[in-house]
């Protein structure tokens, strides 16, 4: 993957001062006390940063303004002042009922997009009878959806002309999307004035996340379905949001966030591009997803650096030429595993400095965890204070007030700098090793994200990083905290619900479908058109998967550790 | 000296694997054995292998809320072949009263989040070697 032009500061490859990128910093091997001033990439941080550091800078070419190429300092001229980012709280909960009211909840406090999550029987393919399932039906906060009559009772009350859903939903999405346009259209609502997100990020699975089931290959065929799909039919629709946060959460530092997540966004755009579709139909509608870290500056850093390598790649590599297919468009999430269990109430304020962070890195789109996370799904109370996080910042800290009031900071700069420097080796290495697939089939990745999670946890371990209640200012009495309570008895009903609904449907018509998605996954056809009225007809979830899982098979990864 | 065989696993449907992986390596380090089972498995695959491998102790990694179903399995699987000498622990987001269900049907210790790996290692240790000695 040859990502075209290189970013600033190209000159200042080869001084060797940076962290190599087979143990990035490994801060083990610091022994001096300037080393103890380090990033979470690893990168070795200066007392003082100066005009020196930017001399690569060329501030017309690098940087432009706001709204222009390369967009380093943000994708729109005013940015706040013309439109808030989008308030995104996590709106499900196990059962559609309750989801629905959580939902309402949000949006009555003054949220402003939702995100919906999806329970693991759901996430993994499966319905809710599946005896697999057992004790996980409606578990993590997510939505047990195994068919239309789930999806209509999720989107009950939601104006769906006015709030965007993002559907937190990856290898089972071409379901999650059927049903989602299945419903609007029974509400009258056109696909073409749908709006939303679909994760649909499958290669962050086998990175990072895990939830797969098909192989990496089949499953890419997906992705790209749905992309072509909804390039053709949902114009105002994300098909995808390529996804640093996992990866993040799952032990990688911000520079690798940064570069597997481009990476991966890069592989989508070939795929499709190789799936026949011109480029400016549908990269204006592809959009990422990243964590915001602990550490502050870095963090924003990550942004910036990911803005310049995005839409200088699309425009000389890809030649994109409409000026939305250049702009790195992006979700956050304030870091759920910089989280303590210790003294929970800590939360609150490393979710602040996080959120604080992706407004002054420029996001589009965010979601502020509850405090309260780490020991359960979030109480009514941790869930409104989370929320409020946000409009505290977006109305009385005055951020908003400028553009990107961060720029021409030499430290932030030469951080910028250093984080699109170093992106680009590891695009080289991912280069080398065959591509994101192949990197991921040779355990690439899944190596590098395991070798910084073991390293953070010894940091923490040993001192080297301090976490405030964890191990370090520890207290020994806890304050009790009020936590929310699943309820013992949802799984019960909702598989009766489910066995109800599985035998009022026309059987003949539900085996027919069955037999034409096999056909289609036989062949080369479109999935998108066929899986609407399937689900119209009463498929379910579990069906459509297990009749896929049986032409594609299955996937298993070597155990990396 | 033989070493110390752990089994550790990734059971049920969630693939969040840091923890376990990071405890996997810590007891590596610690000079134990480590058989990891990777994702996505069911409670009688686990003892299989448990039993195959003939390992001391099993240990179960699970942040889906689904601890009190699988744990259960596990031990009623472990007493149903007679095997009463090997030490279930685990680690999640398991709530206080359900670590206290859990040990109440057997199972050794559970480590929540903010655990330092030490800790899993010096109960290992401490545990195994209580067992040992009330065996010789």
């Amino acid at each position: 993957m040859d990502t075209g032009k290189k970013a600033f500061g190209q000159e200042s490859k080869g001084k060797g001062e940076g962290a190599s990128l087979n143990r990035p910093g490994n801060p083990l091997d610091c022994q001096s006390d300037q080393d103890a001033f380090r990033n979470l990439s690893g990168f070795v941080i200066k007392p003082v940063y100066g005009h020196k550091d930017i001399a690569p800078l060329d501030v017309e070419h690098d940087l432009g303004g706001p709204g222009e190429f390369p967009f380093t300092r943000g994708i729109h001229k005013r940015m706040y002042r013309d439109r808030l980012w989008t308030i995104r709280q996590i709106g499900s909960l196990g059962s559609a009922g309750e989801a629905s009211i959580r939902i309402r909840n949000l949006l009555a406090m003054g949220a402003t997009g939702l995100n919906i999550c999806l329970d693991m029987p759901t996430i993994m393919g499966n319905d809710s009878d599946e005896p697999l399932c057992e004790g996980e039906v409606g578990s993590c906060g997510g939505v047990a959806i195994d068919s239309i009559a789930d999806m209509r009772q999720v989107l009950d009350g939601i104006d769906l002309d006015r709030i965007s859903v993002n559907w937190v939903c990856n290898a089972q999405s071409c379901v999650i999307l059927a049903l989602f346009v299945a419903v609007a259209e029974e509400r009258g609502i056109s696909s073409e004035k749908l709006t939303g997100t679909l994760q649909n990020d499958i290669l962050k699975e086998y990175q990072a996340q895990k939830s797969y089931y098909f192989p990496p290959r089949a499953s890419m065929r997906l992705t790209v379905d749905i992309i072509k799909y909804c390039c053709h039919h949902m114009p105002r629709f994300n098909p995808i949001s390529i996804s640093g946060y996992h990866i993040a959460s799952a032990g990688a530092t911000p520079i690798q966030e940064l570069a597997f997540t481009l990476a991966d966004g890069f592989t989508y755009v070939e795929e499709v591009i190789k799936a026949g579709i011109d480029v400016d139909q549908f990269a204006p509608r592809l959009s990422f997803f990243f964590k915001a870290h602990n550490d502050f500056f870095e963090n924003i850093a990550k942004y910036r650096a990911a803005r310049l390598i995005w839409a200088r790649t699309m425009k000389e590599k890809y030649k994109a030429k409409k000026e939305r297919s250049w702009m790195f468009r992006v979700h956050t999430q304030t870091s759920g595993s910089s989280l303590t269990a210790q003294h929970p109430e800590n939360n609150i304020i490393r979710v602040t400095i996080q959120t604080l962070s992706a407004v002054l890195a420029g996001t589009q789109s965010l979601q502020t965890n509850a405090f309260d996370e780490a020991l359960a799904i979030p109480s009514p109370r941790a869930e409104k204070l989370a929320l409020r996080t946000q409009q505290i910042i977006a109305h009385e800290s005055g951020v908003i007030n400028t553009v990107d009031p961060l720029g021409g900071s030499y430290y932030l700069e030469s951080l910028t700098n250093k984080m699109v420097e170093e992106a680009y080796r590891y695009f080289e290495k991912i280069e080398q090793l065959g591509g994101v697939i192949a990197a991921i089939e040779k355990g690439f990745f899944q190596r590098e994200i395991a070798d910084s999670a073991y390293r953070y946890q010894k940091d923490v371990e040993n001192k080297r990083r301090i976490i405030v209640g964890l191990n370090e200012y520890m207290e020994d009495e806890e304050e009790p905290i009020e936590l929310r309570e699943p309820d013992p008895a949802f799984e019960a009903r909702k598989i009766a619900e489910l066995k109800a609904f599985k035998s009022q449907r026309d059987q003949k018509k539900v085996k027919a479908r069955i037999e034409q998605i096999r056909e289609v996954a036989q062949g080369k056809e479109e999935f998108m058109p066929l899986l609407i009225e399937a689900v119209k007809d009463g498929l379910t979830l579990g069906e459509i998967i297990g009749v896929m899982r049986e032409v594609f098979g299955g996937y298993r990864e070597e155990a990396i550790f | 000296m033989r070493k110390i065989r752990i089994l550790l696993a990734k059971p049920g449907l969630d693939g969040h694997d840091r923890g376990v992986k990071v405890v996997a390596r810590a007891l590596c380090d610690a000079g134990m054995e480590v058989i990891y089972s990777g994702l996505h498995q069911e409670p009688a695959m686990i003892v299989e292998t448990a039993l195959q491998e003939g390992v001391e102790g099993i240990g179960l990694s699970i942040l889906s809320g689904a601890h009190n179903t699988i744990f259960s399995k596990v031990m009623a699987l472990l007493k149903e072949k007679g095997i009463s000498d090997v030490v279930v622990f685990g680690g999640g987001t398991i709530p206080q009263k359900d670590r206290d269900r859990l040990k109440s049907l057997g199972v050794g210790e559970i480590f929540t989040p903010g655990t330092n790996t030490e800790d899993i290692v010096n109960y290992l240790k401490k545990v195994l070697e209580t067992r040992k000695e009330s065996k010789t």
